[in-house]
């Protein structure tokens, strides 16, 4: 698949805080990524596309060090491959997973102080509780028991409570409602404000609102990189690499 | 009526230490996903060193030395035993199982080098050693100490799990470990703690198990053992209150058996587990099949 970049992207105006440099993963025996090569901004959305199985969760679990990789991924000039999990999270790299992972037993409360730094955060709290106050008024109910827009809502939340540089949020509208996609979007372009997102979505509405720019997959390996702009208006590119519509998409 | 409170009595006795080895093990299995074959070798351990601690102290002093020596040790061999052998293994199931029932297999062995293979002795203090009046049965002391000390066992494990951060990571973990290591925490050490907490329990178990049958000898935690996995399957791994649940229905279901026909009790659990793999829709973690 031939590479097609476009000129002016924010990754190349602004610093690149984590860079994936030939990332390959292969899990049971067959390759899943074949020499991944992209960067994410210091500031704003990067958008992660490409239709399913491409490769867009893989990377970011091979991001988070939850799939063995080969190749470089330097965070902020550190490399990060060969690192554990936890290490990689305490760096400053927030996770929220395509299934929400939220521990469905344990209360809301209980998901959020898995996440709280020490002390407590109070503050932060507050800005969880200001992006998403249904989250307070569930404080003691069982997380498996919140519809799905709430346990995405929970999943956002715990994340920032913790001292994120990036976070990598993979699906986070996918099967909800569009007024409840709506809320989380918008709560995501509040966070993107002062952390900036690698965002692996489906819904081109949501990303032409929120991301300055735009990778696609295609069977693991990068078919495309450029200004999401400049990507999302172009019916034909659009078309072939993602496979929708813009009538569709919006 | 004297009958049925003893034979309740002494069910719950059995219940109690199946509970206070098949603890560990469930923590362990729902944790970290490692079915740990050397954990009766864990149970050994504590019976001897409580054995030998009891045997030098005598008494009561004996007696609670025994109990805190068998902790300690069945503490301090499941750490090792994570940090040397399970740690490097985490991602080889199969080449854990091989590791496991070999040390479990050696260290009985072992023991049996150390202390011989006759079974030893073990002298019980005079008060340990009766029975208490309750509604007219004769309930052996040791039996009901024994029910004490898995009751605070629950009791302490269920706070340690509702109340404190690392429970918390524990019941977590449980769930989905890979988010929990996302979120920064260290897996690692929650692995070596509960190993150990579950080593801990096992080796109270052992010095316990010494108390309750008069002696130790190099097989008992290999005998407890098969029970004690009964009780993890019947109980979800990983959950402990059902692993409390789990220890009283086998052990009743095994001592009135066994007062029927002394051939009964060993198959009444086969057929209590069997009867409960058929009826239930989950799997062993107690997650849907």
């Amino acid at each position: 698949m031939n590479e097609t970049a476009t000129a002016a992207t924010a990754a190349t105006t602004s610093a690149a805080l984590l860079e994936l440099t030939d990332l390959r993963v292969s899990l049971g025996g067959s390759a899943i990524l074949h020499g991944v090569s992209f960067s994410v901004a210091s500031v704003g959305v990067t958008a992660l596309l490409g239709r399913n199985g491409v490769g867009k969760t893989t990377t970011a679990k091979a991001v988070l060090g939850l799939y063995p990789s080969t190749g470089s991924l330097r965070f902020d000039g550190r490399e990060l491959n060969g690192m554990p999990t936890h290490a990689i999270a305490r760096l400053g790299i927030g996770y929220v997973p395509e299934d929400r992972g939220v521990f469905a037993a344990l209360t809301v409360a209980e998901n959020l102080r898995l996440a709280e730094p020490r002390g407590g955060g109070a503050a932060a709290y507050e800005r969880v509780y200001e992006l998403f106050p249904v989250l307070r008024l569930r404080a003691g109910q069982q997380a498996g028991t919140l519809s799905g827009g709430e346990q995405q809502m929970l999943a956002i939340g715990r994340i920032l409570l913790r001292r994120n540089r990036l976070l990598v949020v993979d699906e986070p509208t996918k099967g909800l409602s569009p007024k409840v996609a709506a809320e989380v979007a918008h709560a995501l372009k509040e966070v993107a404000r002062s952390v900036p997102i690698l965002l692996i979505e489906q819904n081109l509405s949501v990303v032409r609102t929120m991301a300055a720019d735009a990778v696609v997959l295609d069977t693991g390996r990068v078919a495309h990189r450029g200004a999401a702009r400049a990507l999302l208006s172009d019916p034909a590119l659009t078309n072939r690499l993602l496979g929708v519509s813009q009538a569709g998409a919006a | 009526m004297t009958t049925v409170i003893l034979l309740t009595a002494t069910g719950l006795g059995l219940a109690a230490l199946y509970f206070l080895v098949a603890s560990g093990l469930s923590l362990i299995f729902g944790l970290m996903d490692v079915l740990n074959f050397a954990h009766g070798a864990f149970v050994a351990i504590g019976g001897y060193v409580g054995w030998t601690v009891a045997d030098q102290l005598g008494g009561t002093l004996g007696l609670f030395g025994a109990l805190l020596a068998g902790i300690a040790s069945g503490a301090a061999a499941a750490f090792l035993t994570e940090q040397v052998i399970i740690r490097p293994l985490y991602r080889r199931k199969l080449d854990q199982v091989l590791a496991t029932v070999g040390l479990g297999l050696a260290i009985p062995a072992l023991l049996q080098a150390i202390w011989g293979a006759d079974a030893r002795t073990w002298v019980l203090p005079g008060w340990l050693a009766g029975t208490v009046q309750l509604a007219g049965a004769r309930v052996p002391t040791v039996r009901l100490v024994l029910i004490g000390v898995a009751v605070g066992l629950l009791v302490a494990l269920r706070l340690l799990l509702t109340r404190s951060r690392a429970g918390l990571i524990v019941r977590a973990g449980v769930e989905d470990r890979e988010m929990v290591t996302a979120l920064g925490i260290d897996v690692r050490r929650a692995n070596a703690a509960v190993f150990a907490l579950g080593g801990a329990a096992a080796g109270l178990a052992g010095a316990l198990f010494g108390l309750y049958q008069g002696s130790v000898s190099p097989g008992d935690g290999t005998s407890l053992l098969i029970y004690a996995f009964v009780v993890v399957v019947l109980g979800d791994a990983g959950s402990i209150t059902g692993t409390a649940y789990a220890a009283v229905a086998v052990g009743l279901v095994q001592q009135y058996a066994d007062y029927a026909s002394a051939s009964l009790g060993d198959e009444s659990v086969v057929v209590l587990l069997a009867a409960v793999l058929l009826l239930r829709r989950r799997n062993l973690q107690g997650r849907p099949a």
